[in-house]
C-alpha cells in the first residue's frame, strides 16, 4: 500500500476578477518530486494559479491546501517552505547579483553567514559566479532569469514555482535554464512550472495539465496525453495555392484525422511515409512535405482547435 | 521520511525532516536590511540634496537674510530662529521624497513588494520595513543637520536632541499617509504634484521661515493643520530652550495621528494592490 499526500491540492478551485473567472474550477494535484505543469496559451489562467499555490492571491472559491496548509491562513508558513520565480522578473537592479540572494534570504531569517555561503553555492549552480559583485542592470534576460531561480532556492524550499521560466530567452539561454532545472528535478526538488512552449512541457514535466479559458482540457504525462488525443505521427503539407481548403477536402479518408490551419494542413496518421505515398498517389502535389512525430502542440489543437502560440 | 525499506510509504508533508517553517524572527527588520543595503550604495548621492542644500540654506538665509534683519524674531538671531524650522522642513523633504518614487517604484518599475510578499513576509512587515528604512534615513540625515548646525553655534539648549524623536514622529506623520498616496496613483506626474501643491506650500506657510503670526488669519489655520507647523513649533521650543507655543502633548498627538491613520491607510491600501 503507498499513501503519498500530494504537496499540492486543489479541488474545484476558482479565480475571479470582478466578474471575470480567470480559473474556472480546477482540480489538480502535485506529488512530492513531481515536475508538474500548466500548459496553456496566454489567458488560460495559469499565473492566475500560481499566484494562488504561491499563496499571495487568495482563491475565490474552491479548495487548496499546500504542503498540507491553508494558503489563507498559513501563508507566511507555506511561503517559507515555496521557491518562487515570477513570470516577469523582479530583481533589484541596483544592487549587486548576490546582495539580490543574500538580500533576499534575510526576509526567510537565514543568518548572514549561512546566506553568504548559500548564495555563492546557488551563483556555482546557475553559473553566475563570475558576476556576483556585478550590478543586475547590464545582465541580459537568460542571466537575471537564472539569478531570479537562484533567489527562489535560497530558502532550500520544497516546491519551486517557474511561471514561465524561458519566455523571452533565445534558444541558447533557454537550453541552459532547462538543464538546471533539470538538474533541480533529478535532486527530488519538487516544480511546478507553466509553458506556452510545447517542448518545454516535454521536457521538463512528468506530468502535465492542459489549460485553456481557465479550465484544465486534459490530465497525463507528455507522452500518455500524445497518445491519447494525437497519432504517432503527422505529416505537415503546404499547398502553393491560397486557401489550403481546397486541397484538405480530397484528403478525406487518408489518416485519422486532417486539420487545416491558415498556412498548411495537418494530416495525423500512424505512418507519415505511406500517407505521403498515399497523397502522391491521389496526384495531389504540396509544395513542401514533413513527417514529424506527433507533439504536445498536436494535442492542445485538437482538444481546443486553436495553436498554443500564434 | 523516505521509508525506501518498507513497503508503506508514507510522506508527511506537514512534519518532514525539511519541514523547519524558516522566518524572520522580526520580518520587518529583514525588509530594513533590504534597505540599507541599497543606501550602502547610494547614500553619497543622497547626501547632497537631504544635507548639503539644508546646510546651503542656512548659510543662504541665516546668515545672509539675517543679516538684513536685525532685530531678530522674538528677541532671538533670525539664524538661531531660523535652524529649527529647517530641521523640521528637511525632515519633512527627506520623508517624502522617499516615500514617493521609490514606494511607486516598488509597486510599478522594480516591483520589490511583489518580490517580497513571495517571501514569508506580511504586507504589514513590508510596509513596516520600508517606513523603518524612512526613519532611518530622517533620523541620519537630521543627526548631521544637527552636528553643522550645532558647529555654527546656531543650537542654543542641549535640548536640541529632543528634535531627533520629533522629527522621527513627524517623518512618520508624512510618509505613512503618502506611502498610501504613492501606492495609489496611477502615474508618477501625481508625485511631483504633492511636492508642488504640497510641500512647497507647506514650507512657505509653516512658519519655517517666518512666523505663522504674520499670516492673515484663514492661512495661519491651514498653517496649524499641517504636521508640519506642530514639528516646526517643537523643534523651535528644544534648540532655543523655550516652552512651545501649544502644549507638547497635544504637538505629539496631533502629529501621532497622523502617523498611526496614514499607516492605517497605507495597510489597506497595499493589501489592496497587493494581495488579488
Ligand atoms: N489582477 C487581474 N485583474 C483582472 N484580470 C486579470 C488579473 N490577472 C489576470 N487577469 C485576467 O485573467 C486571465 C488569465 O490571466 P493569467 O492567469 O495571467 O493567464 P496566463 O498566465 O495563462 O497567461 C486573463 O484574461 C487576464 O487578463
Ligand atoms: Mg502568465
Amino acid at each position: 500500500m503507498t499513501t503519498v499526500q500530494p504537496l499540492i491540492r486543489a479541488r474545484g478551485l476558482v479565480k475571479r476578477f470582478g466578474d471575470f473567472t480567470a480559473v474556472d474550477g480546477i482540480d489538480v494535484e502535485v506529488l512530492p518530486g513531481e515536475a508538474f505543469g500548466f500548459l496553456g496559451p496566454n489567458g488560460a489562467g495559469k499565473s492566475s494559479t500560481m499566484r494562488m499555490i504561491g499563496c499571495i492571491s487568495p482563491p475565490s472559491g474552491g479548495e487548496l491546501r499546500i504542503l498540507g496548509m491553508d494558503p489563507v491562513r498559513d501563508g507566511p508558513a507555506i511561503r517559507a517552505r515555496l521557491g518562487v520565480c515570477p513570470q516577469l522578473d523582479n530583481l533589484d537592479p541596483e544592487l549587486t547579483v548576490q546582495e539580490n540572494l543574500t538580500t533576499y534570504a534575510r526576509y526567510f531569517g537565514i543568518p548572514r553567514r549561512v546566506a553568504r555561503e548559500r548564495a555563492r553555492e546557488l551563483l556555482d549552480f546557475v553559473q553566475l559566479t563570475e558576476r556576483a559583485d556585478s550590478k543586475v542592470e547590464p545582465l541580459s534576460g537568460g542571466m537575471k532569469r537564472r539569478l531570479t531561480i537562484a533567489r527562489a532556492l535560497v530558502n532550500e524550499p520544497e516546491i519551486v514555482l517557474l511561471d514561465e521560466p524561458t519566455t523571452g530567452l533565445d534558444p541558447q539561454a533557454r537550453h541552459l535554464v532547462w538543464e538546471r532545472l533539470f538538474r533541480l528535478k533529478q535532486q527530488g526538488v519538487t516544480l511546478v512550472l507553466t509553458t506556452h512552449y510545447m517542448d518545454e512541457a516535454e521536457q521538463l514535466c512528468d506530468r502535465l495539465v492542459v489549460m485553456d479559458g481557465g479550465r484544465i482540457v486534459a490530465e497525463g504525462s507528455p507522452r500518455a496525453l500524445i497518445e491519447r488525443y494525437s497519432t504517432r505521427e503527422v505529416v505537415e503539407l503546404r499547398f502553393a495555392a491560397e486557401s489550403q481548403e481546397a486541397f484538405a477536402g480530397k484528403l478525406d479518408g487518408l489518416g485519422e484525422r486532417v486539420e487545416v490551419l491558415p498556412d498548411r494542413v495537418l494530416l495525423y496518421v500512424a505512418d507519415g511515409d505511406a500517407a505521403v505515398a498515399e497523397v502522391q498517389a491521389l496526384g495531389l502535389t504540396p509544395a513542401n512535405v514533413l513527417v514529424r512525430r506527433s507533439s504536445l502542440e498536436d494535442v492542445f489543437l485538437h482538444l481546443t482547435g486553436r495553436t498554443l502560440v500564434e | 521520511m523516505d521509508g525506501e525499506s518498507g513497503a508503506v510509504i508514507v510522506v508527511d508533508v506537514a512534519s518532514s525532516a525539511r519541514a523547519r517553517p524558516t522566518r524572520s524572527r522580526v520580518p520587518a527588520f529583514a525588509v530594513l536590511h533590504y534597505y540599507l543595503v541599497g543606501y550602502r550604495r547610494t547614500w553619497r548621492a543622497g547626501v547632497f540634496s537631504s544635507f548639503l542644500l539644508p546646510v546651503l540654506t542656512v548659510l543662504g538665509f541665516g546668515l545672509g537674510v539675517g543679516a538684513y534683519i536685525d532685530q531678530g524674531v522674538d528677541g532671538v538671531p533670525y539664524l538661531d530662529w531660523l535652524v529649527p524650522g529647517l530641521i523640521a522642513s528637511t525632515a519633512l523633504q527627506v520623508a517624502l521624497g522617499d516615500s514617493t518614487w521609490p514606494v511607486f517604484s516598488n509597486f510599478q518599475w522594480v516591483k520589490t513588494y511583489y518580490a517580497q510578499s513571495a517571501a514569508p513576509l506580511r504586507v504589514g512587515d513590508i510596509l513596516a520595513g520600508h517606513l523603518l528604512y524612512v526613519l532611518f534615513r530622517v533620523l541620519t540625515t537630521i543627526a548631521a543637520f544637527l552636528l553643522v548646525t550645532g558647529l555654527f553655534g546656531a543650537l542654543r539648549s542641549p535640548w536640541a536632541l529632543a528634535t531627533l524623536p520629533v522629527v522621527a514622529l513627524l517623518g512618520l506623520a508624512v510618509a505613512a499617509p503618502t506611502f498610501a498616496y504613492s501606492a495609489s496613483v496611477s502615474s508618477d506626474s501625481w508625485l511631483a504634484m504633492l511636492f508642488r501643491f504640497g510641500v512647497i506650500p507647506m514650507t512657505l506657510f509653516a512658519g519655517v521661515f517666518f512666523p505663522v503670526e504674520s499670516l492673515p488669519e484663514g492661512l495661519r489655520q491651514l498653517a496649524y493643520a499641517t504636521p508640519l507647523w506642530h514639528a516646526v513649533d517643537l523643534c523651535r521650543a528644544a534648540t532655543l530652550g523655550v516652552a512651545p507655543q501649544w502644549s507638547v502633548a497635544g504637538h505629539l498627538l496631533y502629529l501621532a495621528a497622523w502617523a498611526l491613520g496614514g499607516a492605517l491607510l497605507a495597510r489597506r491600501v497595499f493589501r489592496r494592490t497587493l494581495v488579488v
